[in-house]
């Protein structure tokens, strides 16, 4: 091993990279290049549509770019959006509620519940835990049902709290925490919080989550995606209560002619998770450079 | 390992298991406020839709009539009295077979590739495999590539190019269905797991590559196998799970391409025909018995896949 020793150390921004050939760190580009080609050409081809003229839109044979882009399918849609039920800034409204009250919910209630499973040992834990976990196997399909007459006997029909609430307990945003802080929050740090005096809660706040940080990022990433591209429910039937998702399918599922405004629609709502996502990841990536202090 | 036990002075040896038991659920008790607020909504939107519609899984519940108890009728008429669920039982595991394990490996494979790169731009490479995650409505695109007349990209371009005559009814064509929708589903495989992969590989700490290139770790295949992997373990099974979930409750790939019922049936799977039972004849007994059967067959791969990853790095 004494060649490792001597080899001569790669560093890339100041930091050294340990054990990566040149030939490997090409093979890896050329790979990611072309898979990723693939898996962003349908969203290109999205974008593209949208920037189409209805006359571009049936040509044969059909074209991925458009020959003269412009925006009029855009200009179609907000113009259309005037003649909607209720005043679009209602959807908008909606929406931008239902999904920030729905992930910040989901977040609080599943962070709060993963620590508990993971890191205080109450008789039950696992129990508790196995049943969440094995919970995510079932189709949902069918509780659906039961889930629309528990929500009748609550009295939350057509109201937020019909598609809000039940967002808050949600097994994939608990199972996601519960195995990020068994591997990243180290229990040693917290029994000696403990031995301090501090409270749960506090130890939970100030020293568990930060830890897990690329955890809750990622849920708010999947939890406001799913919110925010919610189409209609059948817990709720007002109008007033409905989202952008809805009501943008509701102008464009008139046919062909629309074929562009229905791919603006699609570029419109996808614009609001893609910053959610870029912002989010940017700080999972942010947080390597601080990950080397955790023991 | 307990954790409170150490600061008090009290060991187990002097009590009994249910007065151990006790003490540990009062000097733990915090646990209970933290976990309540997600378990009283868990109980009252999972456990009790999940546990009635067991408990309807044995009756004949069709929504009008009051239930009557037919115990096991329901499981004896799956497999004995239901051709179209055996074969829609075949599809959904030739599916799950393929697209699970795939996606599984394929979001594993592109989450580490990419933590290799450059971390400005990891986030932005990070979007564009996760793309067809975010674009919620985008298996139009795959509508107009294999669309039947010859407006459909596929079709435009072999007739132009003088491959076929006529146009394929890509969609419609028993030939092509499985193949074209494994395809879309592995093409929109990188969704969640693939994101908890991506997490994952933040947190593992940096000391540990040291340590393992100075103990004679020598490229980055060994380091994955010998590091990476046994490290994030947890993530290994949290992203299994939602693979399977994905792998065994696909079925709206095919709606969405080839209609549904697809062409004779083929591509026709579980999840329709839960669907059919449940919510368009409304024989919601009979539907709570195919859930329950698919829960049992996905425990049974999810245990299956943790003995696996419990090998990993060995």
């Amino acid at each position: 091993m004494s060649e490792t020793k001597f080899k001569k150390l790669r560093t890339r921004g100041h930091k050294v990279v340990l054990n990566r050939s040149k030939g490997g760190d090409a093979g890896i580009t050329v790979f990611l290049a072309i898979l990723g080609f693939f898996m962003v050409l349908p969203l290109v081809y999205t974008i593209s549509q949208s920037l189409k003229p209805m006359t571009e839109l049936f040509i044969f044979p059909p074209r991925f770019l458009p020959i003269r882009p412009t925006l009029v399918n855009f200009k179609n849609l907000f113009y259309l959006m005037n003649f909607s039920w209720v005043p679009f800034s209602r959807y908008v409204f909606n929406t931008v509620f239902i999904s920030f009250a729905g992930t910040f919910g989901n977040l609080v209630f599943s962070s709060l519940a993963a620590y508990a499973l993971a890191k205080i040992e109450f008789p039950g834990n696992r129990f508790f835990f196995q049943v969440v976990q094995k919970s995510l196997m079932y189709n949902a399909s069918i509780a659906g049902t039961i889930t629309f007459l528990i929500i009748a006997y609550l009295g939350w029909m057509d109201t937020y709290l019909a598609v809000i609430v039940p967002s808050f307990a949600s097994s994939i945003g608990l199972y996601l925490m519960k195995q990020f802080m068994d591997t990243n929050v180290t229990t040693a740090i917290l029994e000696s919080a403990r031995l301090d005096g501090a409270k749960e809660f506090r130890i939970f706040w100030s020293i568990a989550m930060p830890m897990v940080k690329p955890a809750w990022l990622t849920l708010i990433i999947t939890s406001f995606q799913g919110l925010w591209q919610m189409g209609g429910s059948n817990l709720v039937y007002s109008e007033q209560l409905k989202t952008i998702n809805y009501a943008i399918n509701q102008i464009t599922s008139i046919g062909v002619t629309r074929n562009g405004v229905a791919a603006a629609g699609t570029v419109f709502i996808m614009i609001v998770p893609i910053i959610v996502f870029i912002i989010s990841q940017s700080n999972i990536i942010e947080t390597m450079g601080s990950s080397g202090m955790k023991d | 390992m307990s954790t409170k036990s150490e600061t008090k002075v009290v060991s187990r040896k002097d009590m009994t298991k249910a007065r151990w038991t006790l003490h540990q659920m009062n000097v733990n008790k915090i646990g209970y406020f933290m976990i309540a607020p997600f378990m009283i909504l868990f109980l009252l939107f999972t456990i009790i839709p999940v546990a009635l519609s067991l408990v309807l899984s044995l009756t004949n519940f069709n929504m009008i009539e009051f239930p009557d108890f037919i115990f096991l009728q329901n499981y004896a008429t799956l497999f004995l009295d239901d051709e179209l669920f055996i074969g829609a039982l075949k599809t959904t595991l030739i599916f799950a077979a393929i697209v699970g394990p795939a996606g599984y490996v394929l979001s594993f494979i592109v989450a580490w590739f990419i933590n290799e790169l450059n971390p400005k731009v990891r986030a932005l490479i990070t979007l564009i495999f996760y793309a067809p995650s975010i674009s919620g409505s985008v298996y139009i695109v795959w509508q107009t590539l294999f669309s039947a007349d010859s407006y459909g990209w596929l079709n435009a371009w072999l007739m132009k190019l003088g491959f076929i005559d006529t146009p394929v009814q890509w969609l419609k064509d028993t030939n092509y269905i499985m193949p074209i929708c494994i395809m879309v589903a592995l093409w929109g495989s990188l969704g969640m797991t693939f994101l908890s992969f991506i997490a994952g590989l933040q947190g593992i700490d940096r000391s540990l590559y040291e340590a393992g290139s100075i103990d004679g770790i020598s490229n980055r295949w060994q380091e994955v196998w010998y590091i990476t992997l046994p490290s994030m373990k947890p993530q290994l099974m949290f992203g299994a799970v939602m693979s399977i979930t994905g792998a065994f409750n696909f079925g709206s790939i095919v709606t969405t391409l080839c209609g549904n019922p697809p062409t004779d049936y083929v591509g026709y799977t579980v999840t329709h025909h839960i669907d059919e039972y449940g919510s368009v004849r409304w024989e919601v007994g009979y539907s709570s018995a195919l859930t329950f059967l698919m829960f049992l067959i996905m425990i049974g791969a999810n245990l299956l896949i943790n003995k696996l990853i419990s090998k990993v790095g060995q």
